[in-house]
């Protein structure tokens, strides 16, 4: 599950990492009675004002049809009004969310990190993640604050430095003294660094997240170390034994038709395709997109029905696939091991009926235990069904299906 | 021969008495399977299916002299459950449930390298030796004894394949789930190795999925070790980057998760890669040059 940034700070403060602090919003009087209040403490009048979506680039993107970025120092209560005003109700469209763009409902109000001072303030990269071959959490840094890490790996590895963890148990110090030194830091800087990283490990394998992402970490011109930024992923199968994360979730972020197909424990992840798929097992679920793909359509969507598929799943699964218009034909595929076909039949027929009109050809291929079974419902069930048992035959009727919508 | 289970192995059933671990017990039960007991902690004394249950592993282990386990154990409770078997000395551990926190998984893991045991799974359908053993949720009727073996991280996918061996007349000698989670116990290395050295298997389907590098590492391996035809299917094509599907493990990162990526470092190798999973079972009689 992805957070805010300001909930991804409101983490690391709990477990003692210092952000660069600040005030969530909803609304432009919000935003400047928050404005007045930070200007005060800091004595600075410099503000940041940071859309809050769930996609990077923030800073570059830009809301769609207004001269403004997501991301704005702002210097007067006016201005702010104005930024807010421009920002909150409005879409945002950086390189990571596609051009559609994501709605800003919220925005971050930050405090001046980059004020003057003895030392020239840098940036640095530091992130948390799982090394999946290694089965361990991996810690990387960079000098390179700033810069898309990817962007760094591909040009200037010799510039990442990775540092693996023991999780039984946890970072060692000389692993956050290693990182410090190689960023060339010393004095006050370089304890502040040490503790910056020892506490970070500790919300990151605390809260079970999959990553913590903290680009830049900003060195100030007094010597603290901070979060100026915080990309977090939790591990969603642990969420059950974090209610006070859990309840982070912000479902405005997500498809509406995948939060819908959640509902009805469906795993569902809506694409751009024409050809609307329902599948038992994941593995398979992809299997049936690619197969769409190369029958001469695009996959819709990815819909894993599980080992359970019934009448309500199947039905719960139409209703869903179908409120995508840009479906124009639907492949239901089931390799029914411990289901058995006639049973999914039986239900795509009673869905087919409690549905009233699907619109568009529906392709079943049911295989397994009961198969033939399964196939005799369908033909005689009188609807506008093509039945196949064959994975290479449905793949054919996909085809077929496709070129009679002169697709 | 055949690799991890075969008809002398004696499995328990820790989550014996709950719905799955029943129904799934059952089933195994009625293929052949030597099925001597199982566990609920608490119901220890009791006699369910026909079949002691005990309070522990190592009650179940000292008394039925089982050497392999399959978990069918909630995900809150599933890595203890893997633990205790590998410190009850087990030495095949099959966790069939899917959902495990990823930092349970991270712990158990790197406990269980202290024992002697080896762990399938978790989020896995299980290990099955045609005609002899089925330790997991595959359906039995699909298999047929013969010579080839099968490693997957997916379940229904696995289906597939056995299948269509079963249709091409070449059968199976074991099919290894080995899961869809981002750690898990045995490799895809690990298992086509396991494969590899079995003298009655022939031939390895290899069934991969977008999400780390198991199956990079694995060709890489098949191209210095290699003695059979291994056909290779990777799942994903049409995947979107950085979007979870449905497996935890099946997930985007970068340019070398893909499916793509995948799939050319296999070929590469000297792996027969089929772009549709349709056809796996004729690429291996081809393989073999039987077709």
């Amino acid at each position: 599950m992805n957070i805010h940034e300001y909930q991804g700070k409101e983490i690391l403060k709990k477990y003692g990492v210092r952000i660069q602090d600040g005030i969530v919003v909803d609304t432009p009087e919000r935003a400047v009675e928050a404005y007045r209040s930070i200007a005060e403490r800091t004595g600075s009048k410099f503000v940041v004002v940071k859309s809050q979506i769930h996609a990077g680039g923030r800073g570059k993107g830009q809301i769609q049809g207004l001269e403004q970025r997501g991301v704005q120092v702002a210097k007067s209560p006016d201005q702010v009004r104005e930024i807010a005003t421009n920002l909150l109700g409005n879409v945002l469209v950086t390189h990571q969310t596609g051009p559609e763009g994501k709605k800003v409902n919220k925005i971050f109000l930050a405090e001046d990190a980059y004020y003057p001072g003895a030392s020239e303030p840098k940036e640095y990269y530091i992130s948390i993640l799982l090394d999946r071959a290694k089965g361990c959490p991996v810690i990387m840094a960079s000098t390179e604050g700033g810069m898309d890490i990817e962007e760094v790996a591909e040009h200037t590895p010799e510039k990442i430095i990775k540092e693996w963890v023991d999780p039984r148990v946890g970072l060692q110090g000389f692993q956050a003294r290693k990182i410090a030194f190689a960023f060339g830091l010393s004095g006050n800087a370089f304890k502040e660094m040490v503790k910056f990283i020892t506490s970070l490990y500790t919300a990151y394998w605390e809260s079970d997240a999959s990553m913590f992402e903290i680009n830049p970490v900003l060195k100030t011109s007094d010597d603290k170390i901070m979060a100026i930024d915080a990309k977090v992923n939790l591990d969603d199968n642990a969420l059950i034994r974090h209610p006070e994360l859990a309840i982070m979730r912000d479902t405005n972020e997500e498809d509406p038709l995948e939060v819908e197909a959640g509902e009805s424990n469906l795993n569902y992840v809506k694409l751009d395709g024409n050809v609307g798929c329902m599948v038992n097992g994941a593995g398979l679920a992809m299997g049936t997109m690619d197969l769409i793909k190369l029958s001469g359509g695009e996959p819709a969507n990815f819909l894993d029905v599980g080992g359970g598929a019934n009448a309500k799943t199947v039905e719960a699964g139409f209703r869903i696939i179908l409120k995508d218009p840009n479906v124009k034909a639907i492949l239901i595929n089931i390799f029914g091991g411990i289901v058995r076909c006639d049973r999914v039949a039986t239900g795509v027929v009673e869905a087919y009926k409690a549905i009233g009109n699907i619109p568009v050809p529906i392709i079943v291929r049911l295989q397994g235990t009961n198969a033939e079974e399964g196939a005799r419902i369908i033909n005689e069930s009188g609807l506008k069904v093509y039945s196949a048992i064959e994975f290479k035959e449905a793949a054919a009727k996909v085809t077929e299906v496709l070129k009679s919508l002169g697709l | 021969m055949s690799v991890l289970v075969n008809k002398n192995s004696k499995i328990i059933v820790q989550g014996f008495t709950g719905s799955e671990g029943t129904f799934h017990a059952q089933q195994m039960i009625e293929y052949g399977t030597n099925v001597v007991g199982g566990v609920t902690p608490g119901k220890g004394g009791q006699s369910h299916l026909d079949r002691p249950v005990f309070n522990t592993v190592a009650d179940a282990v000292n008394t039925t002299g089982a050497d392999v386990s399959i978990i069918f154990v909630p995900p809150a409770f599933a890595a203890d459950a893997i633990m205790e078997a590998a410190d009850a000395g087990i030495k095949v551990i099959v966790c069939i449930t899917e959902g495990i926190p990823t930092k349970d998984m991270m712990l158990a893991k790197e406990y269980i390298t202290t024992k002697d045991c080896r762990l399938i799974g978790p989020n896995c359908p299980g290990v099955m030796t045609a005609d002899e053993c089925k330790v997991g949720i595959m359906p039995g009727f699909i298999f047929k004894k013969g010579t080839i073996g099968i490693v997957s991280k997916s379940g229904t996918l696995t289906y597939e394949a056995v299948d269509q061996l079963t249709k091409a007349g070449l059968g199976q000698t074991t099919a290894i789930g080995i899961g869809g989670d981002p750690i898990i116990g045995t490799t895809t290395k690990e298992a086509v190795e396991l494969l590899m050295n079995d003298p009655e298997t022939e031939g390895i389907v290899m069934i991969g999925e977008i999400g780390g590098s198991m199956e990079a590492d694995a060709a890489y391996w098949i191209k210095a070790n290699g003695t059979k035809p291994v056909v290779g299917f990777i799942a994903g094509q049409t995947a979107p980057k950085g979007r979870r599907m449905g497996h935890a493990g099946a997930i985007i990162g970068g340019a070398d998760d893909t499916a793509a990526a995948k799939m050319r470092i296999m070929s590469e190798c000297g792996i027969f890669v089929v772009e549709s999973p349709a056809l796996i079972g004729e690429t291996m009689l081809k393989a073999l040059g039987r077709d």
